[in-house]
């Protein structure tokens, strides 16, 4: 890390306003923070006596409960609100939900929303540091970092890589992290999928669109899915999953014109045999478990960090 | 109330009766009177040196939120807002609660309209309740007061009721005026293009309102009958509107001050007062409508005037109301279009004051002799900054709080009543 180098960011609403130097910084944080996991008493004193409150308002399993592994490994006190968005036009706005959970004096809020742009409403309107837990089909900060964590531990590096990303690219937050993050390391992300599910503009976000599967995966180092959905809101966007499974599905044949060595990814949770066949999830190229583990390390650094500037 | 006054020195501006120079405007018991006129010793005489006189503005497209939602704007600080922007009169949508689709309804915006310090037109709903399912009684609206009708805040979806609306007004000399937008494609929350994928906002393609602009021109040409586009967003309608106009076609449209200023950008950090529908567009679009205020596509610049709450801003982008507020920065932000060029001083008349009067049927627009005396003084370089503790709108919601805006209206006058003055 250069001399001089501070990380000055109060909160982390998304890989955008992160730059090359910060996302290094986060990552060997969280290189260093990965042996806690790996002890037998997997605790350090570092946040003993912060408070962080996960408030997720869209059902989570694997980003919240890793947001409090990684909050509980640190020794913070962690409290969880699970509220539904749908209350918003009759019950309480997300600002005086805000303002009643600042009047707590919480250090930390996690966040996580339906609607993009939540994360920096919340911002505004507290006091504590906010980390966008997923927002809409905006971002999802956390999970490209994880991401760009376990490409640079087996590819030794992030610049210079081809990333493949397949699949619907238009509702991924993830998707879009990853474009911003890879991109700003210097490796190039190539996206293919239905034309119904590429949003406009992206190659001006440094994506390369791809016209097919092939263009997309050939000499890949990364290979990466996401989740499919058939329909959003009476949008007709694929026919059916058995076509896209044809069409757009990763399988072992897709998957042998990347490189050899290129690692399999997903953020999960996994569609099996529809964006991605079973063999292949689980073949030997697969770090899908592994980003779930580097998921902890890059959440206890990240909440290390904003700790450090509030 | 004094209702004579003479403005002294000013360059009287005035495109429908082809004057433009420096001279006197007499105005006596609420008329313009000739300059030769006597005048009593007691009639006030401002001198306006350096400002241009010009015919009242008229803003033909607000919302003025009575009755039912007062706690936004009502019609009487609406008025206030409209006469401090340089405005004479407006024509206020029928979306309010209810829906002014009635006799009833217009009669009562009218009572309160009768104490306001602007002309206040009333429109009515093409269709009862605004639900697009059969046609609001015109003629009656017509009786009470109406100057046109507007399902305005929704499309017409079903085109024969929107053939129909066309025929059945013109017995009335009603204008009929469109919000162009094809429902099926509009449920995103700003412009589609790489500002929404880079927030990861649901888009509304510019197709969604060109399709339903080239439905009305086709509706139009058909039945020979004339339609008026309201807010105009895209490059793509502005060509549409063009080539009908060409051809001959009866159709006259509007655009607004935030179409012409700016782009989907105003919506980065999720700024909830950039979000409106149509959404702000591309700079490819800001410079089309530009062209099109130039070349004479466009008949008027109107505001669509939104007052919201913080209940209705402060909250999600996507949960957040449409709109925003614009009487009183219409006229600072047009004559920005006058300094680059774009138009000249006779073309920003006629499009805030003598062509909406011609599209709307109204006695206003005109300094002629014997008119009733609606005046706007506009000081052309005066600056202001524009801060939240100076607008006169009961809202807020502006994109342009803060701005250095250059120009503005330094005198109002209703039938010779003043009611806006800058100049004491």
């Amino acid at each position: 890390m250069a001399t001089g180098y501070f990380f000055s960011h109060r909160h982390i609403l998304g890989i955008d306003h992160l730059s090359p130097e910060d996302i290094d910084h986060i990552l060997n944080t969280a290189e260093s923070f990965k042996e806690i996991s790996a002890r037998p008493i997997k605790k350090v004193p570092t946040l003993r006596g912060n408070t962080i409150i996960n408030l997720f308002f869209e059902p989570s399993t694997r980003t919240r409960l890793s947001f409090e592994v990684a909050a509980k490994r640190m020794s913070a006190d962690t409290f969880g609100i699970s509220a539904s968005t749908s209350s918003a036009t009759k019950g309480e706005t997300l600002i005086d939900t805000a303002r009643n959970i600042a009047a707590m004096h919480p250090d930390i809020i996690i966040i996580r929303h339906a609607f993009s742009g939540s994360p920096h409403l919340l911002a505004r309107h507290v006091d504590a540091a906010v980390i966008n837990a997923g927002d809409g089909t905006h971002e999802h900060p956390s999970q490209g970092l994880l991401d760009m964590l376990t490409v640079r531990e087996h590819k030794l590096r992030l610049d210079g890589l081809k990333i493949a990303i397949i699949g619907d690219i238009l509702h991924s937050r993830v998707a879009h992290s990853d474009i911003l993050g890879f991109t700003s390391m210097g490796s190039q992300v190539y996206v293919y999928g239905p034309a119904t599910l590429i949003p406009p503009d992206l190659d001006k976000l440094g994506a390369v669109v791809c016209s097919s599967l092939k263009e997309a995966v050939q000499d890949a180092d990364v290979v990466m899915t996401l989740r499919i959905q058939k329909e959003r809101q009476n949008d007709p966007l694929i026919p059916s999953f058995r076509e896209y499974a044809q069409c757009y599905g990763v399988t072992r044949e897709v998957a042998s014109w990347a490189k050899p060595d290129a690692l399999i990814m997903h953020p999960g949770p996994i569609n099996r045999g529809i964006e991605l066949m079973p063999d292949v999830a689980d073949g030997s190229q697969s770090v899908i478990l592994e980003q779930v583990t580097n998921g902890v390390a890059v959440r206890m650094a990240l909440l290390y960090l904003v700790m450090g500037n509030s | 109330m004094a209702r004579s006054v003479v403005i002294k020195n000013g360059r009287i501006i005035d495109p429908v009766n082809d004057v433009d120079g420096i001279a006197d405007l007499l105005i006596l018991d609420g008329r313009i009177a000739a300059p030769g006129d006597a005048v009593p010793d007691d009639v006030e005489c401002i001198d306006v040196s350096g400002c241009w006189v010009v015919p009242g503005l008229i803003d033909m497209h607000v919302h003025l939120r009575e009755p039912g939602e007062e706690y936004k704007e009502d019609i009487l600080s609406g008025a206030r807002a409209a006469a401090s922007g340089g405005f004479t009169g407006v024509a206020c949508m029928p979306n309010t609660r209810p829906v002014n689709d009635c006799r009833a309804v217009t009669s009562m915006i009218l009572t309160q309209a009768a104490q306001a310090s602007c002309r206040v037109y009333p429109v009515g709903a093409i269709s009862k309740k605004s639900r697009g399912e059969s046609l609001a009684e015109f003629g009656e609206m017509k009786e009470a007061g109406i100057v046109a009708v507007s399902d305005d805040g929704l499309p017409v979806r079903d085109s024969q009721l929107m053939r129909r609306a066309l025929e059945y007004a013109s017995d009335f000399g009603l204008a009929v005026i469109s919000h162009s937008e094809e429902p099926s494609m509009s449920h995103g929350v700003m412009n589609e293009g790489v500002v929404s994928t880079r927030l990861g906002l649901k888009g509304i393609p510019a197709a969604a309102e060109a399709i339903m602009v080239y439905r009305e021109i086709a509706l139009a040409e058909y039945t020979g009958q004339q339609v008026h586009i309201a807010h105009v967003s895209t490059a793509m309608s502005t060509e549409l509107i063009r080539s009908a106009k060409a051809r001959g076609v009866q159709v006259t449209a509007e655009t607004t001050p935030h179409y012409f200023t700016l782009t989907d950008e105003a919506v980065d950090g999720y700024n909830t007062n950039a979000k409106m529908n149509p959404p702000l567009r591309s700079e490819k679009d800001r410079q089309a409508i530009r062209q099109g205020l130039a070349d004479g596509t466009f008949d008027a610049i109107a505001t669509d005037h939104a007052p919201h709450s913080i209940l209705e801003k402060e909250v999600e982008f996507d949960q957040a109301m449409n709109g925003i507020i614009g009487l009183e920065t219409s006229l600072p932000l047009a004559l920005a279009l006058v300094r680059d060029g774009h138009i000249d001083e006779q073309q920003l008349i006629s499009l805030m004051s003598t062509n909406p009067a011609r599209i709307l049927g109204l006695e206003a627009g005109t300094l002629a002799v014997g008119a009733v005396a609606d005046v706007t003084v506009i000081h052309p370089d005066l600056g202001f900054t524009y801060t939240e503790d100076q607008v006169v709108s009961k809202s807020k919601n502006s994109p342009f709080l803060g701005w250095k805006l250059q120009g503005r209206a330094v005198l109002t006058v209703m039938g010779g009543a003043i009611t806006h003055n800058l100049l004491q």
